[in-house]
Order: structure tokens, then sequence, then C-alpha cells
């Protein structure tokens, strides 16, 4: 039977929403006081949900320990009390929430292989989040959100 | 079509061993969730429901008569319980999150009365939880 299986991460980063492309005036107008100099951090939520049939000897999804160790190398290590806008993944991106939601599923779509990758949600604060479930390959839960 | 969703919560302990894998194995794969004296947890249940709204009454369900339902196919069964020693579907199954999920899925399937079972969803820590949809 095929369940899946959501573990919740924090990481704390700081961040700017600056678009080069943009005016200064435009910058301001669009995003506001995220568009401060100096940046501004937030205590990211990272809830990755995984999925996939029911060993029926171990009764696991997959082991909660290979998805923490991934987790942990793959965008703790990676993202954790850094600037995002020095992280090469936002080069060319604004490290909006969305782009980083975006970033993490690649992440973890490249590098966990014990169990489908079902989506990401990445919650800014605990008013506003994010969700990302890729191009939909592995189907079931993108139709039942 | 609506959701809707009731939640409830029990209290069990439980260990995670399979008699088909070596002790070693067992501690390799399941740490300390292998202790034999067993360990608990406060799980939050969340059950949604799906179905159309009734013209008349406003309801998808009655949700008095899901709380009973859910109290007295899930709750009573499980709440301070030993899941391994004291609930039968486990006696051979490890009450692992997705396992409790599936259990939960098929206690209530066909005991809700005007809708569907569309979720089960289990937390065991606010950290960690696992959804059926009822799929093979």
């Amino acid at each position: 039977m095929r369940a899946y299986l959501s573990r919740r991460y924090v990481i704390s980063a700081s961040h700017r929403l600056y678009a080069k492309e943009y005016s200064e005036e435009k910058n301001r107008a669009v995003y506001g006081k995220c568009s401060n100099p100096h940046g501004h951090g937030h205590n990211y939520v990272v809830e990755v949900t995984v999925g996939g049939q029911v060993d029926p000897v171990t009764g696991m999804v997959c082991n909660l320990a290979d998805l923490d160790s991934c987790v942990q190398r793959t965008v703790i290590d990676r993202f954790d009390h850094t600037n995002l806008n020095f992280d090469r993944a936002f080069t060319h991106e604004v490290p909006t929430t969305e782009n980083l939601c975006i970033a993490i599923h690649n992440l973890l779509a490249e590098h966990f292989v014990h169990a489908d990758l079902e989506r990401v949600r990445v919650e800014e604060t605990r008013n506003n989040f994010f969700e990302y479930a890729g191009k939909g390959e592995h189907g079931a839960l993108s139709n039942r959100w | 079509m609506i959701l809707l969703t009731r939640k409830a919560e029990f209290s069990s302990s439980h260990y995670y061993w399979s008699d088909q894998l070596s002790p070693e194995e067992n501690v390799r794969l399941f740490g300390k969730c292998a202790n034999r004296n067993g360990h608990g947890h406060n799980y939050t249940l969340e059950v949604t429901v799906e179905g159309e709204v009734d013209p008349v009454s406003g309801f998808v369900v009655d949700l008095k008569e899901l709380k009973e339902v859910i109290h007295r196919e899930v709750v009573d069964v499980y709440d301070h319980r030993h899941l391994n020693l004291e609930v039968p579907e486990f006696k051979h199954v490890i009450p692992t999150t997705e396992n409790l999920a599936i259990a939960i899925w098929k206690r209530l399937e066909n005991q809700i009365e005007g809708a569907k079972l569309h979720r089960i969803r289990i937390y065991e820590m606010p950290d960690l939880f696992s959804d059926y949809y009822g799929e093979a």
C-alpha cells in the first residue's frame, strides 16, 4: 500500500528581495520592506513529503534516518545560517520563498533516492507558505492537495 | 465537493521490531525505536472526509457523529494502550506511523455515513507525520 511520510525541518537564513532588472523605485514598489538594502531573515520551516509502498517487513516508506541525513547534507548544511542572496542557486534569481521552495525540491529530487519525492513546502512565517511538487511525475499526491 | 477534517488525540506506546530480521538488523534499522521496553507518543489524528454539502442541513457529515465514530473505532482502542501488545492489527505488523495511517483507514472506511473517507493523517510528533489515501 502506498503511503506518504512528511518531516519538518528548520533553516534560518537571510535574504533581500531585489531584482536587478528593476529600478530602485520599482524594487521598492514591488517588494516593499523585503527590499531593504541590508536584508532580513526568517526561520524557514521546510516540510518534505515522500511517498512509496510501505515495506511489508519494516512497515516504512523509507528509513527516516536516510531522509534526515539527505536533507541535512543537501539542504540544511547549505542554506542554514547563510545569506540566500549569495548562494549560487540565486545568482540569477531572486531568493523569494517560491524560488527557495523550487531550489530545495530540485536538490532533493536529485539526491534523495530512497522514496519518491512528492512535495516540498516552505513556510516563511507562520502565515505564509509555498508548495512545489515538481512536474508531478509521481502523480498521486499532486491531485490531492 | 467539500473536504472536512476532524482531529483527535491519543497517547500510546509502541516499539519497532520485526521477527523476520535478526536482532542486530532490527537495531541497525530502527535505532532507539527498537528498544523492546517500548516508548510512547502523543499522537494527533486528522480524519478528512469528502462529500457534498446537504442542502438542508448545510453539513457534509454530522461532526458529532464523526467524532463518535473516531472515538469508538480508534481512540477507545488505541488510547493509553501498548500498540504492539494490545491492538490486534499490530500483533504481526509493526506500528510505524505509515502502518498506523493504513490501520486507521481500515477501521474507519465504510463507517462514516454520508461521506467518503479522503485522507488519514497521523502525527507522531509535530515534525513527523504520515498520510494515507486508501491507495493500493
